[in-house]
């Protein structure tokens, strides 16, 4: 378990390989997330994008390479020795996997009730400040299934950020959504990334939202907060990872691959109107 | 077919994994004291009233099937002692368990299929909680140490409802009755009916977080889940009930 990397790389991907059975997923694969930063990964369905989630959190093993969280090698360790490396993650899944038999509240402080022993009154203060974030406060009482999609996304978003992770990871978190819908819940993650400083790392095939998170961000203005067009300076901190055929197919900043003249890189495009892609706040 | 000999040593390896798993749980920490309590009362209490209902007709059936037998033989008295032999050592724990199979096994698969195709199995793991502690340590839990007491309340009735069709039917004084019922009894026969459920309960419950926790390819496969539970535990409970029965028959008669 030695520490290869940089101080500031807190997800290492090192050649990883994953197959099931004959279908290969995931072919020597490497990226690194650094601290603050976002790494929007993209591709079409089934090419192993919420895999690589996965195997950040240890849910999954992989068949080859390392894996390093905030510089733990995370691919071999048992069950209960991952626990400590998974406080340090928050993960939203597709959907919001949101527990259905528990209120939103039960859901958002499930970690600090079940976890830590923090009294309770502390952990509903902490649940009240973090649904707040993502303005659902008024709905602790509710119970997920009363719930629409977005608001779901939202909370399980909250429900990620009550431990106060470093590393975000995100699994399609505007797929499914109408696009009204899905920027709210691209504003929280920019809000994440800028605000706080959470390391993100995001799974999506919705270009539009991707482009949205890579060229806006959140500032703090007289004490408002605002989503603005983002500086080249911030523009440079998103960096975009496109999956093919198992392998990454590109790997850079959002001017490159808008410029790229990749055929499939195009085609992949070419579903995102022009107008999407200048779009600036 | 290799295939599903193959299929088939897989699944056995898995389950065999998951109860290692459940041991490794019971001895080390967290234990999750508050869902133990909530399952020994979902599946405890829940069964009451399945367990009370088929207990009964059980009893009063086995008296008016056994007194129209015994009557052949003149031996219509002796109609406690075959009900209570029978209730005790065989019908009370089997129909119990294959009861609670049907109320708890399938509910168990559906409930934890469910969270596993829905991705909260994933996500409570990612939160850093063991499934297994939380989930598949108390249900089994429960299973062992309610199922025995279902069973026993189950053999309870089932006498009383006895004692009702004897008394009216079969024109039998309750007291012949009684006392024949505390003849047909050995304190073997007392400890083979309270040894079986134990383990009927854990092939239960364990099968039913088993096929729960393997369940894949969304509602469906909930739907498949839930039918495989109930079909495997009940099979389980009438394979395990014979093996235990003969076991016990050579350790303890």
């Amino acid at each position: 378990m030695a520490d290869e990397t940089p101080q500031d790389v807190v997800i290492n991907f090192d050649e990883v390989s994953l197959a099931f059975d004959e279908n290969v997923i995931l072919d020597r694969v490497s990226f690194q997330l650094r601290a603050g930063q976002a790494k929007i990964v993209l591709g079409g369905s089934g090419v192993g994008k919420s895999t690589v989630l996965r195997l950040v959190l240890g849910l999954l093993k992989p068949d080859g390479g390392a894996i390093y969280v905030n510089g733990t090698r995370v691919d071999q360790l048992s069950e209960d020795d991952l626990m400590p490396v998974r406080d340090q993650l928050g993960m939203v899944f597709q959907e919001g996997a949101l527990f259905d038999s528990l209120t939103v509240r039960e859901n958002v402080g499930y970690k600090l009730f079940e976890g830590t022993k923090m009294p309770i009154p502390e952990v509903d203060a902490r649940v009240e400040e973090v649904l707040g974030f993502v303005d659902m406060a008024d709905f602790g009482a509710r119970m997920p299934s009363e719930l629409s999609g977005g608001q779901r996304r939202r909370v399980a978003i909250a429900r990620a950020l009550t431990a106060r992770p470093k590393i975000l990871l995100y699994d399609e978190p505007t797929t499914g959504l109408d696009p009204i819908t899905a920027l709210t819940v691209d504003d929280e993650i920019i809000k994440l990334r800028d605000l706080e400083e959470v390391g993100t790392l995001l799974v999506t095939h919705q270009l539009r939202d991707a482009f949205y998170i890579a060229s806006h961000m959140a500032i703090r203005e007289n004490g408002k907060l605002r989503i603005v067009a983002a500086t080249p300076e911030k523009v440079a901190e998103t960096e975009f990872v496109m999956l093919k055929d198992s392998r990454v197919h590109f790997e850079g900043h959002l001017p490159e691959l808008r410029e790229s003249t990749d055929p499939y890189l195009r085609a992949f495009l070419s579903g995102v109107g022009e107008v999407t892609l200048d779009e600036s706040a | 077919m290799i295939d599903k000999i193959k299929k088939g040593i897989l699944e056995v390896q898995e389950y065999v994994c998951l109860m290692g798993k459940v041991a490794r749980s019971l001895v080390t920490r967290p234990f999750y004291t508050r869902d133990v309590i909530e399952q020994f009362n979902q599946i405890g209490i829940g069964s009451m009233t399945v367990v009370l209902l088929t207990g009964t007709f059980t009893g009063m059936v086995l008296a008016l099937q056994s007194g129209v037998t015994l009557d052949q033989f003149g031996a219509r008295s002796m109609v406690g002692r075959l009900v209570s032999a029978t209730m005790v050592k065989e019908l009370g724990p089997v129909l119990t368990a294959l009861m609670v199979s049907g109320r708890v096994g399938s509910g168990i698969a559906a409930e934890i299929g469910s969270m596993v195709v829905t991705e909260q199995i994933n996500a409570m793991r990612a939160l850093g909680t063991d499934p297994i502690r939380k989930l598949v340590v108390p249900r089994v839990l429960a299973g062992i140490v309610m199922v025995p007491i279902l069973t026993v309340i189950a053999n309870a009735v089932g006498m009383v409802g006895a004692w009702i069709i004897t008394v009216t039917q079969l024109g039998v004084s309750g007291g012949v009755f009684w006392n024949s019922v505390v003849q047909g009894l050995y304190m073997e026969d007392v400890w083979m009916g309270l040894i079986k459920p134990l383990f009927l309960g854990f092939v239960i419950v364990s099968i039913g977080c088993h096929v729960g926790l393997r369940a894949s390819g969304g509602t469906q496969g909930v739907g498949r889940a839930t039918t495989n539970a109930v079909v495997a535990s009940s099979v389980g409970v009438l394979a395990v009930d014979f093996l235990l029965t003969k076991l016990i028959l050579t350790l303890l008669y």
